[in-house]
C-alpha cells in the first residue's frame, strides 16, 4: 500500500512534463469548482443577508389575501395591525395598487406606506418625515431611472381608496435609494404609512408585518400569516440552483478534458510499460496487484493536482473572497436581490466534498485502462510482445 | 526422496494457440535439479528454452505435466501462491535487464526487500552487501540510464540476489553485452552461486556461458537431446 505510493510517486516525477500537465488541468478543474461553488454560496448567502436587510428582516406576517405576484389581490389584503403587538422590532406596510404619470404617461406601480422612524430596513424613510405640499416619497434607483425621475422631481399619482374611488395628487421624490433587491426598488414607490393609511381610509392597516426578530405568536397576530424567513427566500434557493447546475457544465467540461488526459496517459503507459508490467510479476506482485499499482498512479494524479490547487488556489480564492467578483449579466432580467459584486464563500464541506470527487473519478478513469493489465500474459508482457 | 530434489519436472508439455491449432514448443521434458548447480538450457533459438525457464519460474503454466519447483506443485499453483514463490525464493535476470528506470541503483535493489517487508535499517544493509558484490556499490545513486550496459545487468544479478533466493532464473543473461562485460557477469554470477550455493539456471546459446556452465542440458524442437556435467 506505502509501496504502491512511493512506486506512483516515483514514476509520475519519472514521466515529468507529462505529469505536470495533467496535473495542471486536473487543478484547474479543482480550482473551477471551488470557486464556482463559492460563488454560489456567496451569492445565495448575500441575497439572503439583502433581502433580510432591505425587505423581510427575520420573517414576516402576512394578510392571508396577500399574494406577493398578484397585485391585484391587494385590494383585500389589509387588516387592522393587532394592537397589543406593536413595538419597535416590527414594521408594518400598507400597499395598493396605483398609477404614475410621468411626461404624461401612464405607468403602474405599487404604493407601499411605511413608518418613516422605522430603523429595522435599511430604506431611508427618514427622508419620508417632512411636510411640504406634495407627498413624500422614495424610489429605487432602478425605479427613478426608468421613469426620469430625480431626487426633488415631482409626478402625479393616482389610487383608489376602500370604497374604489379614484383621487390623485403629487409626490415629490425626496430621496432615491441604492439597493441590489428588485422586490423593494422595481415598481415601487415608498411613503409615509400614516399618510397611505389616510389617502386609502384605512386607518391602522397594513398588509404585511415585517419582524426584527422571528418570535411567532400566531394568535395575537391574527388574521395575519408567519411566513418564515426560509419560505420567503425559497426562490433565491431555487434560482441559485438552477443557476448553479449551469454553471456546472463548465467544469464539469474541464473535469472532463483532464480525465481524458489521464485515461489516455493510462492507456500508453500501460501499452509502453509492458516489461515493467512482467518485471514486477517476476519480482513477486500479482497481477490484479499491479492493476492496482497502476491504479494508485493514476489516482496520484488527484492528489498531486489537490495539492498544485493549494499552492496557487488557495491565495486566488482568498483574494476573491476579500475583492469579490462581479458577475457580466443584465441583472435587470432577474426577479431576485443580485448583488452587484458577489464574496465567494467556501466551505470546508465543500473542498472535501470536491476532492474526493475528483479523485474518485480519476480513480475510476485509472483503473478502467488498467484492468487490461489482469488479463496479460507476464511472459508476453516481459518480451514487449501485446499489442 | 524426490522432494530433495530444487527443482523436479514429469512430462511437461507446453502449447502454445497458433491459428485454428496449436504450437507444441515443449513435448514432455522430465527435469531434476539439486540445490547449488550452476546450470544452462542450450539450444537454438525456437527450441523452447525461454518457455522452459517461464515454466520453472511460475510465470507461465504448463498445458499438461506438471512437477514441482521450489517443494511447491507447479500444475496448479494459484496466482497469489505463485507471486509469493517469488518474491522469496526466485530471482529473475533478463536479457534486457529490465531494471525501472526511474528508480536509482539503490532503489533497484531495493525493490525486492521493500515487497519483502523488510524495515529500512536492514534494506539498506543488504542493498549496499549486493552491490557490494557486483562491484557498483559506488554507483548506487546512478540511474540506469548513466550506466552502461555490463552495469546494468550487475545491478539486475545485485536485485535477483539480494533477497538471497534459492533459484535465479538468467535469460540470455549476455546477448546484449560484449566479452569482456560477459566475463565479469558470468564471473560475478558463479562467485555468488559458490559463496551462497544459490541454483543458477541459465538459458542460452551463447559460448561464453556454456564455457562457465557445470551442467549444459541441450534442447532441439521442445526436447531433450543431451544433459552433460562437467
Ligand atoms: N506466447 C507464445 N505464443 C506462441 N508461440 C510461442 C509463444 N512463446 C513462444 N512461442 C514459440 O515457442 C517456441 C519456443 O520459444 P522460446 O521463446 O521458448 O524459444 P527460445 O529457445 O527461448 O528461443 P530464443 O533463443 O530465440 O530465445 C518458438 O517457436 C516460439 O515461436
Ligand atoms: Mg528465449
Amino acid at each position: 500500500m506505502k509501496l504502491a505510493w512511493l512506486l506512483a510517486w516515483r514514476n509520475l516525477m519519472g514521466a515529468g512534463l507529462r505529469t505536470f500537465l495533467n496535473v495542471l488541468v486536473l487543478s484547474f478543474a479543482f480550482v473551477m469548482i471551488l470557486w464556482m461553488e463559492g460563488v454560489m454560496v456567496g451569492w445565495d448567502q448575500q441575497s439572503k443577508e439583502d433581502m433580510r436587510a432591505w425587505s423581510i428582516g427575520a420573517g414576516q406576517y402576512w394578510h392571508p389575501a396577500y399574494d406577493a405576484y398578484d397585485v391585484l389581490s391587494l385590494t383585500d389584503a389589509h387588516a387592522v395591525i393587532p394592537k397589543e403587538t406593536v413595538r419597535s422590532g416590527l414594521v408594518p406596510v400598507l400597499a395598493t395598487q396605483a398609477s404614475l404619470f410621468p411626461q404624461g404617461r401612464m405607468m403602474p406601480v405599487r404604493l407601499n406606506g411605511i413608518p418613516s422612524q422605522q430603523s429595522l430596513l435599511k430604506l431611508p424613510t427618514a427622508a419620508l418625515d417632512t411636510t411640504m405640499d406634495a407627498i413624500p416619497a422614495l424610489m429605487g434607483t432602478s425605479m427613478a431611472s426608468k421613469v426620469h425621475l430625480n431626487r426633488g422631481d415631482r409626478v402625479l399619482v393616482q389610487w383608489r381608496d376602500r370604497n374604489g374611488t379614484f383621487d390623485a395628487m403629487e409626490i415629490e421624490l425626496v430621496d432615491v435609494f441604492q439597493t441590489t433587491v428588485p422586490a423593494v426598488d422595481a415598481g415601487q414607490v415608498w411613503i409615509d404609512l400614516s399618510v397611505l393609511q389616510e389617502l386609502m381610509m384605512l386607518p391602522n392597516e397594513a398588509t404585511w408585518l415585517t419582524m426584527g426578530e422571528a418570535t411567532v405568536d400566531s394568535e395575537r397576530m391574527a388574521p395575519f400569516v408567519w411566513k418564515p424567513f426560509s419560505e420567503l427566500t425559497r426562490d433565491i434557493d431555487a434560482m441559485i440552483e438552477t443557476k448553479s447546475s449551469g454553471q456546472a457544465v463548465f467544469y464539469v467540461v474541464l473535469l472532463l478534458l483532464a480525465m481524458l488526459a489521464i485515461f489516455d496517459t493510462q492507456v500508453l503507459s500501460i501499452f509502453r510499460r509492458q516489461k515493467e508490467i512482467g518485471t514486477y510479476v517476476a519480482l513477486g506482485y500479482t497481477r490484479r496487484e499491479v492493476v492496482w499499482l497502476f491504479t494508485v498512479e493514476g489516482s496520484m494524479h488527484a492528489v498531486l493536482a489537490a495539492l498544485l490547487a493549494a499552492v496557487y488556489g488557495i491565495p486566488l480564492l482568498w483574494w476573491q473572497s476579500v475583492v469579490g467578483f462581479t458577475i457580466p449579466m443584465d441583472t435587470e432580467g432577474f426577479g431576485m436581490a443580485i448583488a452587484p459584486t458577489l464574496y465567494p464563500v467556501y466551505s470546508l464541506g465543500l473542498v472535501v466534498t470536491t476532492f474526493v470527487l475528483v479523485l474518485i473519478t480519476t480513480g475510476l478513469v485509472s483503473y478502467w485502462p488498467s484492468r487490461r493489465i489482469a488479463k496479460m500474459n507476464p511472459t508476453d508482457a516481459l518480451r514487449g510482445k501485446i499489442q | 526422496m524426490e522432494q530433495s530434489y530444487l527443482i523436479d519436472l514429469k512430462q511437461v508439455v507446453k502449447r502454445f494457440p497458433m491459428g485454428k491449432g496449436s504450437f507444441t514448443a515443449l513435448k514432455g521434458l522430465d527435469l531434476q535439479f539439486e540445490a547449488g548447480e550452476f546450470a544452462g538450457l542450450i539450444g537454438p533459438s525456437g527450441s523452447g528454452k525461454t518457455t522452459l525457464l517461464n515454466i520453472i519460474g511460475t510465470l507461465d503454466l504448463p498445458s499438461e505435466g506438471g512437477g514441482t519447483v521450489l517443494g511447491h506443485p507447479i500444475e496448479h499453483l494459484k496466482a497469489s501462491e505463485a507471486a509469493l514463490l517469488r518474491k522469496e525464493r526466485i530471482g529473475f535476470i533478463f536479457q534486457s535487464y529490465n531494471l525501472l528506470q526511474v528508480h536509482t541503483v539503490f532503489e533497484n535493489v531495493e525493490f525486492p526487500l521493500l515487497l519483502l517487508g523488510m524495515p529500512s535499517e536492514e534494506r539498506r544493509k543488504k542493498v549496499m552487501e549486493a552491490l557490494d558484490w557486483v562491484g557498483l556499490a559506488d554507483r548506487h545513486r546512478s540511474r540506469p540510464s548513466q550506466l552502461s550496459g555490463g552495469e546494468c545487468q550487475r545491478v539486475a544479478i545485485a536485485r535477483a540476489m539480494v533477497k538471497q533466493p534459492s533459484l535465479v532464473l538468467a535469460d540470455e543473461p549476455t546477448a546484449n553485452l560484449d566479452a569482456a562485460n560477459s566475463h565479469h557477469v558470468l564471473k560475478t554470477m558463479q562467485q555468488l552461486n559458490e559463496a551462497f550455493q544459490t541454483t543458477f539456471l541459465f538459458a542460452t546459446h551463447d559460448e561464453k556461458v556454456i564455457s562457465y556452465l557445470k551442467r549444459k542440458i541441450y534442447l532441439m524442437d521442445g526436447q531433450l537431446v543431451k544433459d552433460e556435467r562437467v
